[in-house]
């Protein structure tokens, strides 16, 4: 389904942040992506996404064998990329149920169809946040303005329940969250988990990655992916740390 | 320009004092004095220095005199149905080119008087001359050149401890084949306990460079309470020069909203007096223009006792070429201790020919006071627009949508649900956004 193939990119003044990085994402997996602080993680997920700050240096993101990079960002969510933001902006006066009703429109609108009947909607919202044990409140509220980190994270997963994408991409989506909020999220992922859907979950912590089990896991250091395996490799991780695979690359 | 001016009123100044007497004709007299001296403003002066009125005053006007009568366009109610706020059941003062048209007006003197000064000078001579130039403490050429010349416009009295039944909409049109300068002048009175809402909308119904120079004197007595919206989404030709002065006693609440959507030049002095301690002044402005226009806002409250409370915000969003200016000078005076004062002016600039010169100016003499200004000046947020777009909403709209909601405080104090649907689409309009 996707496909990233020796991907480089970086930012408008040259500075090289993703230096070759590959892969294959099946339908029905879900993989896992971990490595330090700064190795390049968000930029992949933002690149992949579409943000126009990055510049795309070589390489090509594949999805369905097509080539994304000369799509907008929304063209790509229209194709079905979700990414859950490892910051969520705060948006004040946009309230999160015009937001998401604006959104899923697009959507609509994309393949043609016209807009979901408000009542619908409205059902389709309300069994959303149920399944991510959130108050109907929520949905009056500012788009994530003076929401606290968890509350965040949680708003993001509630958009990805709503619009239902065939490749989420979970930027550190767990960072701050308690282990009751994490069991929540963990939630409203599996339940969009399908033989057709896949996910990538970018976390520091193995802990996330046993709700959300992973098919694959891999390393990403210096902008490149170093090491990859299955889950066990997470484990593994979070006994050592990260200090024997810099050594393990450091020849290289 | 300036000496067709001071003809039409030497012509006219005879009638003007007959109709008005001696105590406001001496007021007019001093008025036409000081402007002949002043000259118009410049770019030169402080206060007009991001503004130029060089091309406003290269036109050719026809001036409107002061007795003016009813011109020969008779317009249909039809015409201007749009304009007026339908499904609002409202007293209307309509003028058309500077005359009152009573066809077009639903005016009252049950329980409150909504009338005209032209109608009035003759009715109650005392208490219009009590009310005339009595807040308008500006010495700027226009407020003068208002004074000396207006006795036109629209009259509010709401009397002690009444609520307006219905509120009130003025409007100015203009239809004339040549570029109009008319004078208007509106006088308000809250007296003691009562309660109004207003609307004022000045519009030119063609293509033509019309220019209005109103003026608006505003009483609000003890315990009143206020609230008054300036439309003004005018065609690209036309100028307004609008000064009002709001002053305000005791206990009262005084609401001004202005809504600056369009127009080539709109120049507004809007002055708080606020005399009376607990008194309550919100300021809220909107400012959405485009191609070439242009908005000036000076704004200045007077904190001239203590406990009182001024909560200003203004918001802009610049598109094209156009220009604004914001100015808000805020005076908190020895005496004005427990002084609340609060002003913020954020401003989008849509591109970099767009332009817009932004002052605070605080000048406290009190030490027991909590005041604090800030503005802002900035493009799109590109990460919330990037957020939206990854959403799969366009970039178009997610532009439009950030746009609104940032516009969108500036609709705090709107309260009439019909007035709101009609700002909100005039907002979706100028942001170019459609109507969901
Ligand atoms: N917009 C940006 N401007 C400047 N530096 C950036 C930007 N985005 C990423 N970087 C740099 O690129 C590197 C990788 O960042 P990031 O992708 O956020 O890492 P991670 O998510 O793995 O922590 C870091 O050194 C970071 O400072
Ligand atoms: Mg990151």
């Amino acid at each position: 389904m996707l496909s990233i193939q020796n991907l480089q990119a970086g930012l408008a003044d040259g500075t090289s942040i993703l230096k070759g990085i590959n892969l294959e994402v099946k339908p029905g997996e879900v993989h896992a992506i971990m490595g330090p602080n700064g190795s390049g993680k968000s930029t992949l997920s933002s690149v992949v996404a579409g943000r126009e700050e990055y510049e795309v240096t070589g390489g090509d993101v594949l999805l369905d064998g097509e080539s994304l990079l000369d799509c907008s960002p929304e063209e790509r969510a229209h194709k079905g990329i979700f990414l859950s933001f490892q910051y969520p902006v705060e948006i004040p006066g946009v309230s999160v149920s015009n937001f998401i009703k604006t959104a899923l429109n697009s959507h609509r609108a994309a393949r043609g169809e016209g807009p979901l009947e408000a009542a619908l909607l409205l059902k389709k919202m309300r069994e959303k946040l149920e399944l991510l044990e959130m108050d109907k409140s929520f949905l009056s509220r500012s788009l994530n303005e003076g929401f606290s980190g968890g509350e965040k994270k949680r708003n993001e997963i509630f958009q990805m329940a709503m619009l239902e994408p065939r490749l989420a991409i979970l930027d550190e989506t767990d960072s701050g969250l308690d282990i009751d909020a994490l069991r929540i999220v963990a939630q409203g992922v599996n339940a969009l988990k399908s033989p057709t859907n896949a996910v990538v979950v970018i976390t520091h912590y193995q802990r996330l990655l046993e709700y959300i089990v992973p098919d694959f896991v891999h390393v990403l250091l210096h902008g490149k992916i170093v090491k990859s395996g299955t889950k066990d490799l997470a484990l593994e991780l979070e006994e050592r740390g990260y200090d024997w695979i810099k050594k393990e690359n450091a020849g290289k | 320009m300036h000496n067709t001016l001071l003809n039409l009123y030497a012509e006219h100044e005879a009638d003007l004092a007959r109709e008005s007497g001696d105590a406001v004709a001496s007021k007019r007299r001093t008025a036409i004095d000081r402007f002949e001296a002043l000259g118009f403003p410049t770019k030169k002066w402080e206060s007009w220095k991001y503004t130029s009125l060089k091309s406003t005053l290269a036109t050719e006007y026809t001036t409107v005199p002061p007795f003016a009568s009813a011109s020969q366009h008779a317009l249909e109610f039809k015409d201007l149905e749009s304009y007026f706020l339908d499904e609002l059941d409202a007293y209307r003062v309509v003028f058309v080119n500077g005359v009152y048209s009573s066809w077009l007006s639903s005016t009252t003197h049950q329980g409150l008087d909504v009338c005209t000064l032209g109608s009035s000078w003759r009715k109650s001579p005392d208490w219009l001359a009590e009310n005339f130039a009595a807040l308008d403490e500006l010495d700027e050429p226009l407020v003068l050149l208002n004074r000396a010349l207006a006795r036109e416009g629209a009259l509010v009295h709401v009397p002690k401890n009444t609520a307006a039944d219905k509120p009130i909409q003025i409007f100015y049109f203009t239809t004339a084949d040549e570029p109009l300068f008319s004078q208007v002048r509106n006088i308000v009175v809250v007296e003691s306990g009562a309660r109004v809402e207003i609307i004022e909308r000045h519009q030119a119904l063609n293509g033509k460079a019309h220019w209005t120079n109103a003026v608006t004197e505003i009483r609000v007595a003890p315990n009143a309470h206020l609230r008054y919206t300036k439309l003004q989404n005018d065609v690209s030709t036309a100028t307004l020069t609008d000064a009002t002065f709001v002053h305000q006693a005791a206990d009262s609440t005084a609401v001004v909203n202005t809504f600056s959507c369009g127009g080539k030049l709109t120049r507004n002095d809007l002055r708080f007096h606020l005399a009376g301690s607990n008194a309550e002044a919100h300021l809220h402005g909107l400012t959405l223009i485009h191609g070439d226009e242009h908005v000036d806002h000076r704004t200045y409250v007077d904190h001239a006792v203590p406990h009182c409370t001024s909560h200003e915000v203004y918001k802009g969003v610049y598109d094209g070429r156009s220009h604004g200016v914001f100015n808000g000078q805020i005076m908190v005076r020895p005496q004005a201790q427990k002084t609340l004062a609060y002003q913020q002016n954020d401003n989008l600039l849509l591109n970099d020919r767009a332009q817009i010169d932004t002052k605070p100016q605080l000048e406290i003499f009190a030490d027991d006071v909590k005041c604090s200004h800030g503005c802002t000046v900035g493009q799109l947020d590109a990460d919330a627009l990037f957020y939206l777009r990854a959403r799969g909403i366009p970039e178009t709209e997610a532009r439009a949508l950030l746009m609104l909601a940032f516009a969108n405080d500036a609709l705090a104090q709107v309260e009439l649900p019909a007035l709101e649907r009609k700002l909100h689409a005039l907002i979706h309009k100028k942001l170019r956004v459609s109507v969901s």
